[in-house]
């Protein structure tokens, strides 16, 4: 059985929410505004030949033709655009950073959220890009070099044990908490994702989102912003892991806007109950805008 | 007797030669100096930058600024690479900051820069200096920096580091 269908009743039309979950995914850039302007991209790819569209909700995203490969080209090349999902381009535009701030990804790597970060701080501030993995960390280096980013410090640690040593024990005004989860809104382009899939995993994963949350918390000042999100549809990964942290530390769910259609978290499921601030926050289903699957809350710290 | 440098951590580089504690280390006045005489670029550009060693003669640039030493995995970028006889540019910064350099930046033509990209030496017309140059070409209406050049004997070497080279 399809894992998938454990979420038939959430989505408003199952048929369409599996249809939509078997077709692969197009091809889409995201403009590095570091290097670069849409409308340069746009000339630079008219001048190439390269097959493209404007993606209608975010002016700084091209879906690209089927055949045309983002990495060959020469806005690539100059770092004026990176290969990023739509969906992924959510998280940073609710954290909304500004130039100036301290900023925090606490899983970072391979970078994509990470340099959109920097480009929506205008490169200005500090941004820390963490990750606990080395090789994963040489290619978030490697690509927020390509963006000519140089507000970032690489850092390797556990997100679940985050030290401010090295920033003078100095809390961050906002941090990004884009956790590892079981991935099944990646079915688009990575059908392993559901074929791997077990309770287990999530059910396992889950209390790792949750110590990642809980010390991300931690680490932001009073009155700060935190953006929790997930590529995933369970709400043993979203919701339950949301409800823990607002149980567990002084914060809450925030509303944000985004003009890209979702519908609000749940607020029950599998017999478990939660907040009803858990509408706040924002799943993105497939058939919805012919994308991948996602997840995304906005929380504020207490004062 | 002076300090020597550890290349598992970040050092922020000395303002000038008085402030120096380790020795041979560039300064922060040498290191914007050899961008500014080298390629036209206005020292305000850096103003706000602190810069940092790690590793003997890399010298990272970094937007904002951190407690000396840092022992982190990455800060800023990399953008010089020094204490030899002719320091050399990185690639990152020269697609950085080049846009604004006024001097020794050589536009190469379309099958040239594709060929520079290539990691391969070309014969572009040059009649300026020698050594470390920008190499870049016109695209969408604007003049963009590529990568460093090496120009000796009339050709162009290509430093495109090998994971950035491609074809197409």
């Amino acid at each position: 059985m399809d894992p998938l269908s454990r979420y038939d009743t959430l989505v408003d039309d199952p048929t369409a929410f599996h249809a939509a979950c078997k077709r692969p995914l197009p091809s889409v850039v995201r403009v590095n505004e570091i290097k670069a302007t849409p409308g340069r991209v746009q000339r630079a790819f008219e001048e190439a030949g390269v097959e493209f569209e404007p993606v209608g909700w975010h002016n700084g995203l091209f879906r690209l033709g089927a055949d045309e490969s983002p990495g060959n080209s020469w806005p690539f090349v100059h770092g004026w655009v990176y290969g990023q999902e739509e969906v992924s381009t959510v998280p940073a535009i609710a954290l909304d950073p500004q130039p100036g701030e301290r900023v925090l990804d606490c899983c970072a790597a391979p970078g994509s959220k990470t340099t959109q970060l920097a480009a929506r701080m205008n490169d200005r501030g500090l941004l820390v890009g963490n990750d606990n993995n080395l090789g994963r960390l040489s290619a978030l280096r490697s690509n927020a070099e390509r963006c000519g980013v140089t507000n970032l410090i690489v850092t390797r640690q556990d997100a679940r044990n985050f030290s401010l040593k090295s920033f003078s024990q100095t809390p961050f005004d906002r941090v990004l908490v884009d956790v590892p989860c079981s991935c099944e809104g990646t079915v688009r382009k990575n059908p392993d994702a559901v074929e791997s899939w077990s309770l287990d995993h999530v059910e396992g994963i889950a209390g790792v989102q949750k110590g990642i949350l809980g010390r991300s918390l931690e680490v932001t000042r009073p009155g700060g912003t935190v953006v929790y999100s997930t590529c995933t549809f369970a709400p043993e990964e979203n919701e339950a892991v949301l409800q823990h942290a607002i149980e567990n530390h002084d914060c809450e769910l925030v509303a944000f806007d985004l003009s890209l259609r979702s519908v609000p978290g749940v607020t029950e499921w599998n017999g478990e109950t939660y907040d009803d601030s858990m509408r706040r926050a924002k799943r993105i289903y497939p058939h919805h805008n012919d994308t991948g699957g996602f997840f995304c809350a906005k929380l504020e710290v207490g004062q | 007797m002076s300090a020597e440098n550890d290349g598992g951590r970040f050092d922020r580089l000395p303002a000038t030669a008085e402030d120096r504690s380790v020795e041979g280390r560039p300064t922060r006045t040498e290191v914007i100096g050899w961008w500014t005489d080298r390629f036209g670029l206005k020292p305000e550009l850096f103003e706000s930058y602190t810069f940092w060693e790690k590793g003997a003669g890399k010298i990272w640039i970094f937007a904002a600024d951190l407690e000396s030493p840092a022992a982190v995995e990455g800060l800023g970028m990399t953008f010089l690479r020094a204490r030899q006889e002719h320091w050399k540019p990185t690639t990152d910064a020269v697609q950085r900051f080049g846009r604004a350099a006024e001097r020794n930046v050589v536009v190469l033509e379309e099958a040239d820069a594709k060929a520079f990209l290539h990691g391969e030496t070309t014969d572009p017309a040059w009649d300026g200096d020698w050594g470390y140059l920008i190499a870049a070409h016109e695209i969408a209406g604007g003049i963009e920096p590529i990568g460093v050049g090496l120009y000796l004997y009339g050709e162009l070497r290509s430093q495109m580091p090998k994971g950035r080279q491609r074809e197409f």
